[in-house]
């Protein structure tokens, strides 16, 4: 217990490292693009001295450094400061927008994790078998096509000729969970398309290297039936690796849907940053990619708990 | 097929090989690993299967519990385990022979235990298998630990594997084989890269536990003095064929076959020496697996052979109760030498001076309440041409005090490493390149010591350029004749690693060492990955090198009986402590520390039970938390009271320069180790 304590330390000053550099980056990023704010906020007409004063309102002909401690003791606190465009608080913005893209992610987790590990488990059970080749090849071609093809492919299928699922993602005002749920099936496929492979392929290589192990061999010939030697020995030792693989793999559903939730007109923290990106709006800007920052670290971290909690090796560290 | 007789004799075996083929399908083609086998192992008796790697020992077994690789097939012929036919059962009747009748014990026990599962699970599940309910079973899961002499199951049974160490571990894997009280129990090299003194112990409680239980035993190892030890008969595998068979002592003491006869020469035996004389070898190599086989397996490797040998396969010859296949058995003891007995080394000049002082040198690892002194206060000396033996139980600090001497770590401040006379730095990248080239190392594993990416002249060639400073012309002239030296032809030149066997890596690696012509070669554990014939030729190999180049080694092994074939001083370590050094003959010989004593007899010998035997109890302890007094006091049979606890014993030297730290007067050990056997002490 103690050894995961300390592993929990470590990892989370290295996080806080990780977030400080990403912050500073984001900052100097929001400085360095072209560009005057005040000329973006007030359109080419305006007149040259309203948008002096309105960069010295917004604090911007201040010391750079000065206007980071500002910036980021006021995260720190909660305040993500206020929109340049919506003349409003960022905050609200940013988690409303976080909340239904981690309402898609997990649509997609909850769909892929189960789907992508028995794939593979069954297709490590019958290695080169016709079976395998098909798993194998299918998630493999799942993976490599990018989701702006699945995507257009399954909006056709789906939504215009066979009319199953809406196509858009924004669900009517008011919905309840189920029908928010049934609204964010299609948009979730081509994430589930492109991890499928992913998680398919490390349960498999994982399940083949447990069942050619020594252990697996001790567990056969104690006389187990088949289907305890897989369920109690080989799976748990087999799904490991896996499990770092999906971890992984949330950087991919948090940060990298801006193309699904633009093609589905979903107002997830994707197009909210790619929004106001091209308004020049730096708040929502900053504040959106830190909290994905932020995200991304509490997963990795919940990643590599669940790791060591499943590996004894790591738990109970390597003494005797 | 099987006629009446057979098959009446078959129902008083626990285990009948009648006519069995086993092959592998690799690229496409059949390859036979066992041609034609058959053997029996009757009720409660214990069967040793010997021979080199490659020769289809492991398929035996896996063919007995029927678990061969996915292209692994039976070609033809029976395998009967207490009279029912392996091949033929269907999967819920192998399922349950698995569970009740055959268990097996496998090399690599902390492979074997799954790493993600509390041992008491692991066991508990076989009795649950058999019917019982968790605690009955959990109940049974502590007796079975006890049987393995487990002193504390209840704790055990909390660990994980990993936890464990290799002994422990390996208990456990007897334990979960004999829960079930098998009538067979196989044992695949179950003591293989073990301690001597780990080995020793688990093989103790086989023996016990086969007079408990009257399990019979396939014991399968390529150690013939510990088959030697453990069984009744002995078969010997060569290339997937029975070549002998009979009582052990018989076959051992008067082998028939020439290969036996062969393998046997191989090893060092009866205090052999490398100033007395050569060990033997067997020339050329196995035939590959699938390789057709027209005459006598063995007549390409045997200077008995002759054109009858090459055309015709001898059958097995009934010998009275006892079998070879060989023409000409009764000769096969006058099976000429590959090698002239007589020793390679012209008498070794003398020196005064040595090559390598080391004064007071310790090591320390961390530090506060974590400090491991992995070394402690070691002072050695060695002349040129010489051979430093170390030798200790892994955790002793052998590994540790070479590298230090290599500059890979750097030890604890005031300590001394003097070469040639000259005061050498601590850390490799201050040594000059004289000092760096003058110590070379040659590893046990040639496998991940070379770049397996280089052909052997590149990697030789880079020694040669780095160690040497040659380029060029004279590269290429010093490339070929140390090629030559380390018997290396010409045309493995460009070969890579991967394409030599584990004998050739060896010598490559040997070969690098000696590019840069250096005074000192720090040997660790280099054999002990080789089969027993291709250790022979690098035990020569290095012992023709030393006596050309007057190089001096520092030789560390597990196998004592090697050890005494090349060293000619021995410093024997425990936990990082000179116990016991001086000239080999003497240490050898008596009076021994206790704890040199307990390595002597811990290791099997195929000489007969030479001196008493004394045991260890338990394993090395910990060298954070070194025991107070004399750090062996917590495991030393012969300790005589609350003095071992409270001082360290000085390291006595006679004239001769045998040292012993031990509290007991170096006469009175020799007293006592000419009496009879001590048992280990209840604490």
């Amino acid at each position: 217990m103690r050894a995961i304590l300390s592993f929990l330390v470590q990892r989370v000053s290295l996080s806080l490292v990780t977030l400080f550099l990403l912050s500073v980056m984001v900052f100097i990023a929001g400085q360095v693009l072209p560009g005057n704010v005040g000329r973006a906020i007030l359109g080419p007409l305006a007149d040259m001295r309203a948008v002096e004063l309105l960069n010295t309102q917004l604090g911007l002909d201040r010391p750079i450094l000065v206007q980071y401690w500002d910036w980021i003791s006021n995260f720190v606190q909660g305040d993500m400061g206020t929109s340049y465009i919506f003349r409003a608080p960022v905050a609200p913005f940013v988690f409303e927008a976080l909340g239904h893209t981690l309402k898609l992610a997990a649509v997609a987790l909850v769909l892929v994790v189960p789907l992508g590990i028995a794939a593979g488990v069954v297709a490590a059970l019958n290695v080169n078998r016709p079976l395998d080749r098909i798993i194998s090849l299918g998630g493999l071609s799942a993976t490599v096509l990018p989701e702006f093809v699945t995507g257009i492919v399954l909006i056709l299928v789906f939504g215009v000729w066979l009319q199953w699922l809406p196509i858009s993602a924004a669900w009517p005002p008011g919905a309840g969970l189920t029908t928010q749920i049934y609204y964010l099936i299609l948009p979730a496929l081509p994430l589930f398309l492109v991890l499928f492979g992913y998680i398919a392929r490390m349960a498999r290589s994982g399940m083949i290297e447990a069942l050619d192990s020594d252990y697996v061999r001790t567990a056969v010939l104690k006389g187990l039936p088949w289907r305890t030697v897989i369920w109690r020995h080989a799976l748990r030792n087999a799904l490991l690796p896996t499990i770092t693989v999906i971890a992984s793999q949330t950087t991919y559903l948090v940060g990298g849907v801006v193309v699904v939730e633009t093609l589905f007109r979903y107002q997830g923290i994707g197009s909210l940053i790619f929004t106001a990106a091209r308004g020049k709006d730096f708040p929502i800007l900053e504040a959106g990619i830190l909290t994905i920052g932020i995200v991304l670290s509490i997963a990795t971290l919940l990643a590599d708990l669940l790791y060591s909690v499943l590996n004894p090796r790591i738990r109970l560290g390597g003494g005797r | 097929m099987l006629d009446q007789p057979e098959v009446a004799q078959i129902g008083r075996d626990a285990l009948t090989i009648a006519g069995l083929s086993v092959a592998y399908r690799t690229q496409g083609r059949d390859r036979t690993v066992l041609r034609d086998l058959s053997l029996r192992i009757g009720k409660g008796e214990a069967y040793g299967l010997v021979g080199e790697s490659g020769c289809g020992k492991s398929t035996v077994a896996l063919t007995a519990v029927r678990y061969l690789p996915r292209n692994g097939s039976v070609t033809g012929g029976h395998v009967l385990v207490d009279g029912a036919d392996v091949i033929a059962l269907d999967s819920v009747s192998l399922r349950r022979m698995r569970a009740k009748t055959i268990s097996m014990v496998y090399q690599d026990p902390g492979k074997a235990l799954n790493p993600s599962m509390r041992i008491g699970r692991q066991i508990t599940e076989i009795f649950e298998l058999a019917g019982l309910a968790a605690g009955p079973s959990k109940d049974r899961a502590i007796d079975t630990l006890k049987r393995v002499r487990i002193s504390d199951p209840v704790r055990v049974m909390q660990r994980y594997p990993h936890q464990l160490s290799g002994g422990m571990q390996q208990r456990v894997g007897i334990a979960m084989a004999l829960a079930s009280d098998p009538t067979m129990l196989i044992l695949d090299e179950p003591t293989t890269g073990l301690d001597a003194t780990v080995e020793a112990e688990v093989l103790d409680l086989i023996v016990q536990l086969r007079q408990e239980f009257q399990t019979s035993l396939l014991f399968i190892s390529h150690n013939l003095a510990v088959v030697s030890r453990m069984c009744d008969r002995v078969g010997v595998l060569y290339a997937g064929m029975l070549v002998e068979e009979g009582p052990t002592k018989d076959l051992f003491d008067n082998p028939r076959h020439p290969y036996t006869v062969a393998l046997l020469r191989c090893l060092p035996r009866g205090g052999q020496r490398k100033d007395l004389g050569r060990l033997d070898t067997i020339p050329g190599n196995l035939p590959a697996p699938g390789a057709t086989i027209s005459g006598c397996a063995f007549a390409d490797r045997c200077a008995l052979a002759d054109d009858l040998c090459r055309t015709k396969l001898p059958p097995l010859f009934d010998l009275g109760g006892r079998l070879s296949r060989c023409h000409y058995h009764d000769r096969a003891l006058t099976l000429p030498r590959t090698l002239p007995a007589e020793a390679a080394s012209p008498a070794a000049a003398k020196y005064d001076a040595p090559v390598l002082k080391v004064d007071n040198l310790n090591m320390t690892f961390g530090s506060g309440s974590h400090a491991l002194h992995a070394v402690t206060d070691v002072s050695l000396s060695l002349l040129p041409g010489e051979t430093l033996g170390l030798v200790g139980e892994s955790g002793s600090g052998k590994t540790t005090l070479a590298r230090m001497l290599l500059g890979v770590i750097e030890p604890d401040p005031g300590g001394r490493i003097m070469l040639e006379g000259n005061l050498v730095e601590p850390s490799l990248e201050r040594r000059s390149w004289q000092q760096v080239k003058a110590m070379q190392i040659v590893f046990q594993n040639p496998d991940s010591a070379l770049n397996r990416s280089h052909p052997v002249s590149r990697i030789i060639g880079r020694a040669l350029r780095r160690l040497a400073g040659l380029s060029g012309a004279p590269l290429k002239q010093r490339l070929l004749s140390l090629m030559q030296s380390v018997r290396l032809s010409e045309r493995h030149l460009q070969a890579k690693p991967r394409q030599l066997s584990g004998g050739l890596k060896q010598r490559v690696a040997i070969a690098r060492a000696f590019a840069g012509d250096p005074r000192i070669v720090v040997c660790d554990e280099p054999t002990s990955a080789l089969d027993v014939s291709v250790q022979s030729a690098i035990l020569n190999l290095l012992v023709d090198l030393q006596a050309r180049h007057h190089v001096s080694y520092i030789f560390i092994s597990h196998d004592l009986g090697v050890v005494r074939y090349l060293s000619d001083k021995i410093v024997v370590l425990y936990l990082g402590r000179v116990m016991e050094t001086g000239p080999a003959e003497q240490v050898f010989s008596g009076p021994h520390h206790p704890y040199t004593e307990a390595l002597l007899s811990a290791v099997p010998t195929l000489d007969g039970p030479g001196m008493a035997r004394i045991r260890l109890q338990g394993e090395i302890p910990s060298a954070v938390n070194p025991p107070s007094g004399c750090v062996f006091h917590t495991r030393c049979p012969r300790k005589i009271g609350p003095v071992c606890e409270q001082a360290e014993p000085p390291l006595a030297r006679n004239q001769a320069g045998h040292a012993i730290r031990c509290h007991i007067p170096a006469a009175e050990l020799a007293e006592l180790q000419t009496a009879k056997t001590v048992g280990p002490q209840p604490q």
